[in-house]
């Protein structure tokens, strides 16, 4: 197997006829997706790509049988395009957008709680399982099929590590953006959960940044938890504080916001902590090996 | 995106937050013609700018007559106004806010964020106010009160008499407190804020609360629907580089090294640094080019990162994903080719077209250090500057 998304998965495409996601769902085809439709609103009815258009996501299931929606609209309709997708019973939705507003991400959060679904994103490259499935931006060529998975914040960061695995022979069984933003939809735990109880992953990479509890909450899991070991990077030690959120967001988690703080504590929690960004697939050579 | 505190006031005083009378002023004449209008015996003039900390930088001064109203401001406006946020170099006042002094009889701290544990607003209120929050959190984390909004519902009254309650509020004051907490959740969720604080919150004249400080911060994302949030913006507060780089779809953010940085995407922008950093190298800059770089952004982030005097170096790392490495190098010909460029410039690209982009780059004949990776990258920028470092 391999988590979230599948070589069975069927695929719709929210904003299908864009240019944007007619180039990435052309390319998630022909590397082995099954992309069955998509909803482009006012366009039910036609084709594109030789697959279906619908209204509506709740039509593109009940005539696809679709379980994962990409969503590629614009920000300021991202939130509206995730509920229809949560309303309409889709079980993993991934959001491309990037400048979803924050206070839209809390109402769907919430409007989320109460149902199954998995919300990867906003502001994600996406979720790819090599040569199966891929919803998304990332290039589909820098991936091998493998057994570690991978789960990152940064887009770029995530191409990164997987260059540095592939060079070292090293291919993934699922790699996961969680997304850059402060609200999103999946946060480390989660995919970490899943990748422990996913018995074709056998290690974990986990990237992320400044800001937030996350990366520590997602250790202090881990240590709890995993069977299965974990090396972490976080992104920002040299990045300067208070740029991004002022700096009342870090009392919440009561305690330092930045990376090597970050660091210290998942190191102290069990996490292989890479300090060099440039060595993540050399130490996760050496330490799952 | 920050305001400042004279707009801060004036938006929530439209939801109903008592704030004291007052009003900004550009000039000296001004800044006494608004005392005069506002009558009384006391006034404050506070400087307006982005960084906190004013108090503590003879930002803010109480005025017992017009004439020190007047030497007040003449000493703040048109004067860097050094605090401990602002760094040394300090931060151009450009006007003040004159209002009429109260009598503070207790202080209390008031916030609201979004919370990125929760994933919701939370009101932040301690009985300690006057002081960072911060501060209070780590010395006292007892006294500090935190509740989380239900975004199905809202800030309810209920929670806002037990954070009243719990501050040490009593009687009517609770209620007071109660409409002034929901005056302001009303203003932070309709205007997208992501952070309101109210530092202190004051019983002033003989019981009545009014919020004698007011910060909040915008979620630049959600500008598109909030026009009226938009007008606050000032540039003048911003450094003009970042502000130019916004205007060109790219993401910079001066820092105080040598090594000018050219990358796609935030996390490995940072990783980028990060590296440098590891090689005991100082960068000069944070930027992202961010998806779908034109060889024109390219030559546009070339612009901005030259305009740093201190760049000795630049590194472009790039690795392409909705990005292709053949645009990025026509843009660093193009680059080399108009402009005047000094420095040694280190290349990495990898991902989408990177046989093409390296070979256009081979192929131009242009002075190029090839790198192969991230560490190399690093390497042969350390190896270029020598024993120079910042």
């Amino acid at each position: 197997m391999s988590v979230f998304v599948h070589q069975s998965s069927r695929v719709i495409i929210q904003g299908f006829t864009g240019q944007h996601a007619t180039f990435h769902a052309e390319e998630s085809m022909v590397n082995g997706t099954n992309v069955v439709g998509g909803v482009t609103p006012g366009k039910g009815g036609q084709t594109h790509l030789d697959r279906p258009v619908f209204d509506t996501v709740s039509q593109a299931v009940h005539e696809t049988g679709a379980d994962v929606s990409g969503i590629f609209v614009p920000p300021p309709f991202a939130a509206d395009a995730i509920m229809e997708a949560l309303e309409a019973g889709i079980g993993v939705i991934v959001v491309i957008a990037d400048g979803v507003p924050v206070q839209d991400m809390v109402r769907v959060k919430r409007y989320a709680r109460d149902r199954e679904a998995i919300i990867i994103g906003p502001n994600t490259p996406g979720i790819i399982t090599p040569e199966a499935c891929k919803v998304g931006i990332m290039p589909s060529h820098i991936y091998t099929p493998g057994r570690i998975g991978v789960v990152s914040r940064s887009g770029t960061l995530n191409y990164e590590a997987v260059q540095q695995m592939t060079a070292l022979g090293m291919g993934q069984s699922t790699s996961v953006g969680i997304g850059g933003d402060p609200v999103n939809g999946t946060d480390f735990v989660t995919v970490l959960r899943a990748f422990e109880e996913d018995p074709d992953t056998d290690a974990v990479i986990m990237i992320g940044e400044i800001g937030g509890p996350q990366e520590v909450d997602a250790a202090q899991w881990a240590q709890d938890n995993m069977s299965k070991p974990v090396v972490g990077f976080v992104a920002g030690v040299s990045a300067p504080p208070g740029r991004r959120m002022g700096h009342a967001g870090a009392i919440i988690s009561g305690q330092a916001d930045t990376a090597n703080a970050k660091m210290d504590i998942m190191e102290g929690l069990g996490v292989h902590v890479v300090r060099n960004p440039a060595l993540i697939g050399e130490t996760a050579h050496r330490v799952f090996s | 995106m920050n305001i400042h505190e004279y707009q801060a006031k004036e938006l929530i005083k439209g939801y109903g937050v008592p704030v004291p009378d007052g009003r900004v002023a550009h000039n000296v004449d001004n800044a006494v013609t608004v005392a005069e209008d506002l009558g009384g015996k006391r006034w404050v003039v506070k400087a307006q700018i982005h960084a906190g900390g004013r108090g503590k930088g003879g930002g803010v001064k109480v005025a017992s007559s017009l004439d020190e109203v007047r030497q007040f401001t003449d000493q703040l406006i048109g004067n860097q106004l050094v605090t401990p946020q602002t760094g040394d170099e300090g931060r151009l006042v450009q006007r003040v806010l004159v209002e009429q002094a109260c009598n503070i009889e207790k202080e209390y701290y008031l916030g609201m964020i979004i919370d990125r544990g929760t994933q919701r607003i939370m009101v932040i209120a301690s009985a300690s106010g006057g002081m960072e929050i911060e501060e209070v959190a780590m010395t006292h984390p007892e006294k500090v009160i935190r509740e989380s909004v239900d975004p199905g519902v809202g800030l309810m009254e209920f929670q806002c008499r037990k954070i009243a309650a719990n501050i040490g509020l009593r009687g009517k004051k609770i209620h007071e407190a109660s409409k002034l907490m929901r005056a302001l959740y009303k203003c932070f969720r309709e205007k997208d804020a992501l952070l309101a604080e109210i530092n202190p919150l004051a019983e002033v004249n003989g019981g009545s609360l009014m919020a004698l400080d007011a910060k909040m911060t915008f979620d630049g994302n959600a500008l598109y629907r909030r026009p009226s949030i938009t007008e606050f913006r000032d540039f003048d507060e911003e450094d003009p580089k970042e502000v130019e780089a916004t205007g060109h779809g790219l993401n910079y953010i001066a820092l105080d090294g040598n090594v000018g940085c050219i990358v796609n995407g935030a996390g490995l922008a940072m990783a980028t640094m990060d590296s440098i950093s590891f090689h005991k190298g100082k960068p000069a800059n944070f930027l992202d080019v961010g998806g779908g770089a034109s060889p024109e952004k390219v030559g546009n982030a070339f612009r901005i990162v030259l305009q740093d005097p201190n760049v000795k170096i630049i590194l472009v790392n790039i690795f392409a994903g909705i990005n292709r490495c053949d645009w990025i190098a026509e843009g660093l010909i193009q680059a080399m080719r108009d402009q005047q460029i000094e420095v040694p410039i280190v290349v990495r690209l990898a991902g989408t077209n990177v046989e093409k982009g390296a070979a256009m780059l081979e192929e131009s004949g242009l002075d190029f250090i090839m790198a192969e990776n991230l560490d190399d990258a690093a390497t042969r920028v350390m190896a270029s500057l020598g024993g120079q470092s910042a």
